[in-house]
């Protein structure tokens, strides 16, 4: 049983200690998995960190109480500490590709950490790691043994982490954020199997994630947290059914159902207002806009990369990452693309606004044809009419340029607008227009959030005048409140402009409630097409129905109306 | 102003380390002192007519027959030592300054298309850049001291000396420049702001020299700071060997070799004080340039 109370955790800075959580209490009894949630910088990990003992220097537990059965974790000397790690509490941590070391094999790291615990020859650690292997749902495990890291899919391997977790029995598993860098079949297996062994080895989770969804589907009990305090508390089914603290409940309504579109998402406490005022550049935008809506057509487009080099002599395999795809965008409406990683949505992003050439097939925007990004000029229209918004807000501003230079770029590369004076009085209004004061003009991106940055960078493709937008992951790095934002803005600017826009998303909540159309890719071939409300409502393809059911969903009694 | 340097992250580490602001202190002096030489040096070295002789070889005043004209002593040929030196790292300094700013604007460039562009053209580039680290930065300068040699007319060698000696380091010198600017080029470009810069249509000078180069600077002010020491090392190095400056117009390389004929005369002033001098200039830049790379790498701190 593992309790945790009042605990305080700080962090000593030159402008004195900062408090990353405090007066969090918690109680993990065996078997149990309590799932702690929140959004980013809420303090979720540093609990984590907190009770395993490796908090990033220089933090430090500034008070409470951490016990582990009648083991006092606090009390413990450094020597004790490392040793209790590994054996009565391990940890899981997010990426399975940088928590296995790639040159050792799977069975070397299995023994090693076994031995390493328990006073055991290599002929019984050999075989406890065979069969933690098998226990956690590894087929031919006394073969795959021998393999290395990368010789398992990303979902194997993080089940090997898991193992090694296991491999000294321990009482408590911390799990960060274990799926987070899965796709959602596998992510509903690994959950599974989290499951399973509280079930049968009565093994304490503590379960720290953002995701709502992952808890709903195995968390018996949950935490929830904000700003490094505990906001509410309790069974899941209490606190996700029946939220008592209203920053609980402003989460659940932020969270996009899967089985139903709703039109505008429920917002907690506003980062920002949805699309402002701004009139100068809302008129300034229609005045652009001139006539219908701008479709997209797609015939038989194929992509390839050069492949892995096999031998000096022969030309390398090319590897395709689209096979003759094809699909049409109608003018005004949003068409979704869902894939799993590696599916190859965002290649498709890329050929479309010219940063890879396709090998074959036909594009055309409206009525022209649209070159491959070979063809396509510098000073082709379609740089213009087409614009993107990236997925990770935080690498798409140039961190050196001020918003109002970031801003000004356009109007001054496509020649809309001549005098700088204009530039920055329109970038200013833009400003209004997606919904930032009008001073972040003379800052830097890296004194704004992820929701504000991303607000930014739909300013930034909006003042290009764009007829066609391509939305590549926009609300993957943000939290779910800001995801909310984020798409009514997208909303608002799509019902009041008309853009077409291509919206590319792993989330098929998000599709749901965004796309008119979607089509469903994978491996680079189309599996599914179609309306969305008909691919959701009753979905052909095999795999569309699996992605479906896999989705992790919160039953309907919990979801609040939005 | 004082908001922002209130909360300077580099300024608050600056304050906390005694290395680095002892070598502000020396470095600040130095270079004050070499560029106001003509104002505070109490005799021109360089003009014959105001040394004589007779004043050759006094050692430093708070030697016996020292003489409180002359604060370091005189040469053999009756030069102040002080003088001398702060012409000296006038020249030492201008030469180290210009070598490097030529291998950062050439390295840099070449760097960035390298980065850029890729494929051939970086394979290009580095290729020659390899070669360039297979020659001995020496080898480099008698290479362009020779070539220079054969090619101008007899008169103009005098004036052009400083000339040759800087392209000379500079050639040897821009590798680092291109290397780093490669590599860190590379992480830029995959960076989505770059991407959104190219897909947006813009001229490729442009996203390398207002997108990327100002992500990339951190790296390469600390090489600059590291350079500017080798430049001037390297300078005082073919001084020193006699295919630098001459000795009617000495930088401290030529102090030096003209002190080396006194090692073991007894007037031990006319080596070790400009040598001294020299290694103060070169550490203390180099501690700051070690300053500078824990400042813009937040992992070492």
């Amino acid at each position: 049983m593992l309790v945790i109370k009042d605990l305080a955790v700080k962090f000593p800075s030159r402008f004195g200690d900062v408090t990353a959580i405090e007066d969090v209490d918690m109680t993990i009894a065996p078997g149990e998995i309590h799932g702690l949630v929140g959004e980013s910088g809420a303090g979720k990990s540093t609990v984590g960190a907190a009770v395993i003992g490796l908090l990033p220097t220089p933090g430090y537990v500034a008070g409470g109480e951490l016990t582990l059965g009648d083991t006092d974790l606090r009390a413990l000397s450094r020597e004790e500490a490392h040793r209790l790690r590994g054996d009565r509490i391990s940890m899981i941590f997010q990426d399975p590709q940088t928590s296995l070391n790639p040159l050792m094999t799977v069975e070397d790291q299995l023994v090693e950490t076994i031995q390493a615990h328990s006073d055991v020859g290599y002929e019984a650690a050999h075989k406890r790691a065979v069969d933690l292997l098998e226990e956690i749902g590894i087929e031919n495990a006394s073969a795959r043994i021998k393999s290395y890291p990368h010789q398992f899919s990303g979902g194997m391997r993080q089940r090997v982490v898991i193992a090694l977790a296991l491999c000294t029995d321990p009482e408590v598993i911390i799990a960060d954020e274990p799926t987070t860098a899965l796709d959602v079949a596998v992510q509903s297996q690994v959950l599974e199997l989290i499951r399973r062994l509280a079930d049968t080895r009565g093994i304490a989770f503590m379960l720290i994630t953002h995701d709502i969804g992952v808890i709903a589907q195995v968390a018996d009990r949950v935490t929830v947290m904000r700003h490094g305090k505990v906001m509410e508390s309790g069974e899941t089914r209490q606190v996700l059914g029946a939220p008592e603290h209203p920053y609980t409940r402003a989460l659940m309504a932020a969270v996009p159902p899967l089985d139903r579109r709703i039109e505008r998402f429920a917002i907690p406490e506003p980062e920002a207002g949805g699309a402002g005022a701004g009139e100068a550049a809302e008129r300034w935008l229609l005045e652009g806009v001139g006539g219908a809506a701008t479709g997209l057509r797609v015939l038989d487009l194929s992509v390839q990369f050069a492949g892995t080099r096999t031998s000096l002599f022969k030309k390398p395999e090319p590897f395709t990452a689209l096979h003759d795809i094809s699909f049409e965008v109608r003018p005004g409406s949003i068409m979704g693309v869902v894939g799993e990683s590696g599916s190859g949505k965002s290649t498709l992003a890329k050929v479309l606004t010219g940063l890879v050439s396709p090998a074959s097939g036909q594009m055309h925007l409206g009525d022209a044809p649209l070159p491959g990004a070979k063809q396509r000029g510098r000073g082709h229209p379609s740089r213009q009419l087409i614009q993107m918004v990236f997925q990770d807000p935080y690498s798409s501003l140039n961190s050196r340029h001020r918003i109002g230079a970031i801003l000004a770029e356009p109007l001054w590369l496509y020649g809309l607008v001549q005098e700088a004076g204009a530039r920055r009085e329109l970038a200013a209004q833009m400003l209004d227009l997606v919904g930032l004061p009008a001073d972040a003009i003379d800052k830097y991106p890296h004194q704004f959030s992820g929701g504000q940055r991303q607000r930014i960078a739909v300013a930034r493709a909006l003042l290009a005048r764009p007829r066609f937008l391509i939305c590549d992951e926009p609300t993957s790095a943000l939290d779910v409140s800001i995801q909310a934002e984020i798409l009514n803005l997208l909303k608002d600017l799509q019902a009041n402009f008309g853009l077409t826009i291509l919206f590319i998303t792993h989330n098929l909540t998000v599709v749901r409630q965004m796309a008119d159309d979607m089509i469903v890719l994978r491996r680079g071939r189309i599996e599914e097409a179609g309306s969305t409300e008909a691919v959701f409502e009753a979905p052909q393809a095999e795999y569309t129905q699996k992605l479906l059911s896999l989705t992790p969903v919160m039953p309907r009694e919990w979801q609040i109306a939005g | 102003m004082i908001a922002f340097l209130k909360r300077s992250e580099g300024l608050w580490l600056f304050v906390r380390s005694p290395a680095a602001i002892v070598a502000a202190v020396v470095a600040v002096l130095i270079i004050f002192g070499a560029a106001f030489a003509p104002l505070l040096s109490p005799v021109n070295p360089y003009d014959l007519s105001s040394f004589s002789l007779f004043d050759g070889l006094i050692p430093p005043l708070w030697q016996e027959g020292g003489n409180a004209k002359f604060l370091l002593g005189t040469d053999d040929q009756g030069r102040d030592m002080i003088s001398s030196i702060l012409y000296g790292a006038r020249l030492s300094l201008i030469i180290g300054l210009a070598a490097m700013v030529i291998a950062t604007v050439l390295g840099v460039g070449l760097g960035l298309a390298a980065g850029y562009y890729g494929g051939r053209f970086d394979a290009f580039v580095m290729r020659i850049a390899d070669v360039q680290l297979a020659l001995p930065a020496i080898l480099t300068a008698l290479l362009i001291d020779g070539i220079a040699r054969g090619v101008l007319p007899a008169d103009m060698q005098g004036d052009l000396r400083i000339a040759v000696l800087t392209i000379a380091i500079a050639l040897s010198l821009w590798v680092n420049f291109a290397r780093t600017a490669r590599a860190s080029t590379f992480v830029q470009m995959n960076k989505e702001y770059v991407q959104a810069a190219i897909m947006m249509g813009q001229r490729p000078a442009r996203v390398m020299f207002v997108h990327i180069l100002p992500n990339i600077l951190g790296p390469l002010l600390v090489i600059m700071t590291v350079d500017l020491a080798s430049a001037i090392l390297l300078e005082a190095t073919l001084s020193f060997l006699g295919i630098g400056l001459p000795p009617d117009s000495p930088s401290l390389g030529t102090l030096i070799q003209i002190g080396m004929q006194f090692l073991f005369s007894g007037e031990w002033w006319i080596l070790w004080i400009p040598t001294l001098f020299l290694v103060a200039l070169v550490v203390s830049i180099n501690i700051l340039g070690d300053f500078l790379r824990d400042v813009f790498n937040p992992r070492l701190r």
